[in-house]
This record gives structure tokens, sequence and C-alpha cells, in this order.
């Protein structure tokens, strides 16, 4: 068994440096149709400006093989494991830190990880519970499916919580995140994926709103009256005019994702993670004999 | 909304005085990278910074390079958040005479009154543009307190740098200013509509 395990370490650790290199140089499919049509929906001069030099500079980062935005992030990855996938979790994560180490040594990508009280660098982009790995289980199943979401520091700093009250109801999730996004201004990048997490306690909302940052841009929630509220508030954010870069226009956010989780009768928990438009991530699909493939729209 | 090409660093104020927000501008010549470290070094640390920044364009910026030989080369050279280090705006016009302050996001307001006192420009970047920005990069000049890797104080020869677009004018002006305070207007008609 221990060869197989090894095995499996090694092409998940490959797997987990493929991705983020990959995520970092090549936006996916629906960011690019939706930066495409924003371009050329906008009708304000900066807007337009800020819209065109983007998508320019995706198709640079294609050609020269460079990244797309400097800031490589914190790696971030979820992983859905298969109760029968042969290698263990505190292994994934062994392999996961490994992949993240290379391709910042290898690349080289820009290591962003301090001591969060020294400030001093602490790896290459790895450190004390860095890489970050939120984990699914999953029954009956002997795959493994890992994302890599590099998360800049640019929106990452846009995030917020609050703990509305049942009073407050809908129409209290709606102004916290419009009120978010209108203070957040031209620092998280915009037009960008707004990630709202409701219910659950306060550390699952922003989970769960970090969660909503990561799917492919305009699905929607599998519960229709979420669904619903994600509708009414992507119409609701590009109605403020921050615009492109925080410099006004008609379009503020690319796409609005909620997730949510059932709660207690007194509490009413909304979380707002935002995801610049550079919405970087990557997918691979790891099976029990340790093949991979990997997967541009997951 | 005008264009406009401008090479620093600048020795004529009437450069940045025919500036408006709004306006487009292409920079040519030399520019200085710094970042939040760099500016608690000179500002909270007193320490002299060994570059000469009258007239300069400042880069908020922490790039990603690859030595060779003795010279950095650019990898991938962006633009970070400018609102971090607003409060450095008015020390580094009174100074050391720097001119222009570019970055990504914008200034608050705080920073509209000594860009006016000082003739200072904000120019805004496009934010994670960062593979365009390294084509604009001809050479990276020179390099002073490497310790603080890669929050050094870099300088940079650049070619066709941007676009960037005037945020804060030199006349009191912000774009910034205007697009929150419609914002709020705003906000008040879409929660009456809940």
């Amino acid at each position: 068994m221990s060869t197989v395990a090894t095995d499996i370490q090694q092409a998940v650790e490959d797997a987990a440096a493929h991705l983020y290199v990959w995520a970092l140089k090549d936006i996916p499919q629906d960011l690019r149709d939706a930066l495409a049509e924003a371009k050329d929906r906008e009708t304000s001069i900066p807007g337009k400006r800020v819209l065109e030099t983007i998508v320019r500079n995706v198709e640079i980062a294609d050609s020269n093989s460079n990244l797309v935005c400097q800031d490589t992030g914190i790696a971030v990855y979820t992983c859905r494991v298969g109760e029968d996938f042969p290698l263990h979790p505190a292994r994934i994560y062994e392999a996961l830190k490994a992949g993240t180490e290379r391709a910042t040594l290898e690349h080289p990508l820009r290591s962003n990880a301090v001591h969060t009280l020294t400030r001093e660098n602490t790896g290459p982009n790895t450190g004390y519970r860095l890489p970050i790995v939120h984990w699914e289980f999953i029954s009956g199943w002997d795959g493994l499916d890992v994302k890599c979401v590099p998360k800049g520091s640019g929106s990452e700093n846009m995030s917020f919580l609050k703990m509305c009250v049942p009073a407050d109801g809908v129409n209290g999730i709606k102004k916290f995140v419009l009120e978010s996004i209108v203070e957040s201004g031209g620092k998280p990048c915009p037009p960008g994926i707004v990630g709202v997490g409701i219910g659950g306690s306060a550390d699952y909302a922003m989970y769960l709103a970090k969660e909503a940052i990561a799917r492919p841009i305009g699905t929607r929630n599998h519960d229709p009256h979420v669904a619903k509220l994600e509708e009414e508030l992507y119409e609701l954010l590009n109605e403020t005019g921050i615009g492109p870069m925080g410099l006004g226009g008609d379009v503020t956010v690319l796409n609005c994702h909620i997730e949510h989780a059932d709660t207690h009768m007194t509490l009413n928990p909304v979380a707002v993670n935002y995801q610049c438009w550079a919405a970087r991530r990557a997918s691979a699909h790891v099976a029990a004999d340790g093949s991979v493939d990997f997967d541009r729209e997951a | 909304m005008a264009t406009h090409e401008v090479t620093f660093p600048i020795t004529d104020e009437a450069e940045i005085l025919k500036l408006r927000a709004g306006d487009e501008v292409t920079v040519q010549g030399h520019i200085i990278g710094i970042r939040d470290r760099t500016q608690i070094r000179i500002f909270d640390e007193g320490v002299e910074p060994p570059m000469d920044l009258r007239g300069a364009f400042l880069l908020h910026t922490a790039p990603g390079v690859r030595k060779v030989g003795d010279k950095y080369e650019p990898v991938c050279i962006g633009t970070t958040t400018s609102a971090r280090m607003v409060r450095f705006t008015e020390p580094l016009g009174a100074q050391y005479g720097v001119r222009a302050i570019c970055g990504k996001g914008g200034f608050p307001d705080e920073a509209i009154e000594p860009m006016r006192a000082l003739g200072m420009i904000y120019f805004a970047i496009v934010g994670g543009a960062a593979a365009l920005e390294t084509t604009q990069i001809e050479e990276i000049e020179e390099v002073a307190w490497e310790e603080l890797m890669p929050e050094c104080l870099w300088k940079f020869r650049v070619r066709d740098f941007g676009p960037l677009t005037v945020g804060i004018d030199a006349h009191g002006n912000s774009l910034y200013h205007d697009v929150q305070a419609a914002a709020h207007e705003k906000l008040k008609e879409l929660y009456a509509r809940l």
C-alpha cells in the first residue's frame, strides 16, 4: 500500500503545482466571456478604457505566457475527498503544500507569505496554516477533486461580516451587501464577483462567501429563494455606479453568487467576500489510480 | 477628457497642472516603485531614501522579479491598492518633491488637499493588468533596500506606460470623491425601493 500511496501523493503534488501556475496565467472561458460582454456594455469613458485594458491584458498574458496579475495571492484549495480515495487527507495536505512551494520556486512566483505579526517571509507561498485548504468528504466515492483559487489581497481586504438580526430580514442582507460594495469602491479591482454567505454562524458565513466566489460565473444557487436574491443583488449592485476600478460606470460587478446554510432562529449572518476581475481558479480530478484530469470549467 | 503624454521626472509644474481628473495619460521616462514597508522605513523609521524623488512618479508596486547576475529582471510587475498608503502623500510632496503617485483603487478624500496644495497628481492604473504593465517596463535600472524584497525602492525605465486615468488632479478634483458621492445618493434611492 505504501508504494501506491506515495505515487498518488506525488500525483496530487504535481497537480497542485500545475493548478497554481495555470490558474494564475490562464483565466477560465466563462470569465473571459463576462469581461468581453462588460467591455461592450460599459458606456463611461474611464470605465470602457479600464475594460479594454483588462481584455488586452488577458490576451498579453496568453501570448507571453505570463501571469494575468502580479498578485500570486494566498493559495486556497478546495478538496472534495471520496471516502475510498487511497490517500489520507493529512498526506493530501502535505502534497498541496509541496506543490505550492515547487510552483513558487520553479516559475518563480512572487512569494507573499509572511508571519502575521513579525511580517517576515515564511516560505515560498507557504507557512503555518498556509496554504489554506477547505475540505468536503463524499461517501461512496474513491476520487479527489481539487480546486485552486489563488486569492489576491486587494479583493480579500474587502471582506465584511455583519450579524444582522432576524427582524432585518432579506432587506437587511441586501443593504449590507450594497453598502459593502460601495464602501469598497475601486480597491478590490472591480468589476468582479461578489461572494455572499448567509446563514450558519459567523465563521461559516464567511467560509460560504469564499465558496461562492469560486463558482463558475453566473451559476445560480440550487435553492430558488437564494437564486432570486442573487439576481436581485446583481442588478442592484450594478446600479451603484461605482464602475470599473471605481472610476464610475455601468459595470460594478460581473455577478453575485450566494451560498447559504440553515441557521439558528435568532441568527441572520451575512458575509461578503469580494473576488477581483481576475477571478482565478483551476481544477483537477485525481482518480484512485493516480491519473489526473484537469478541468478548465469546474 | 483629453489625452496626454508626460515624461517623468518632471521639472516644469505646468506638466502637472495641465492634467484634469478623467484625462487619459501615457507616461515615458523613469518611475520609482515603492510600497508599504518602503514608506514606513522613510517616514516612521526616519531613513533617508537613497534615490532622488524630486519631480518623481511613484508606483505602488511589489514586483515579481528574477535575479540574473547582478541585475533584476521583471517576471511580472503590477500595481497594488493605494488607499493603505494615503498618509504618506503630504510628506512625499512636501519633503521630497514627489509630483505623481500611481496605484489602483484610488485615494480617499484626505489626499485631495495636499495634492492641490503641493501640485501633485494621483494616477489610476488598471489593477491586475500586470501582464501588460510588465511589457511597458524596459529595464529595472536600480534597486535600493533589497532586504525589504519585494517592497524595495525600485527605479524602472518605462515606455508608453499606461493607459492611466487622472484620478485626482492638482486642482482639487477627485473622481473617487465624485463617484462615492453619487453612489451614496443612489443608495438612498435603492433602499427606498426595497
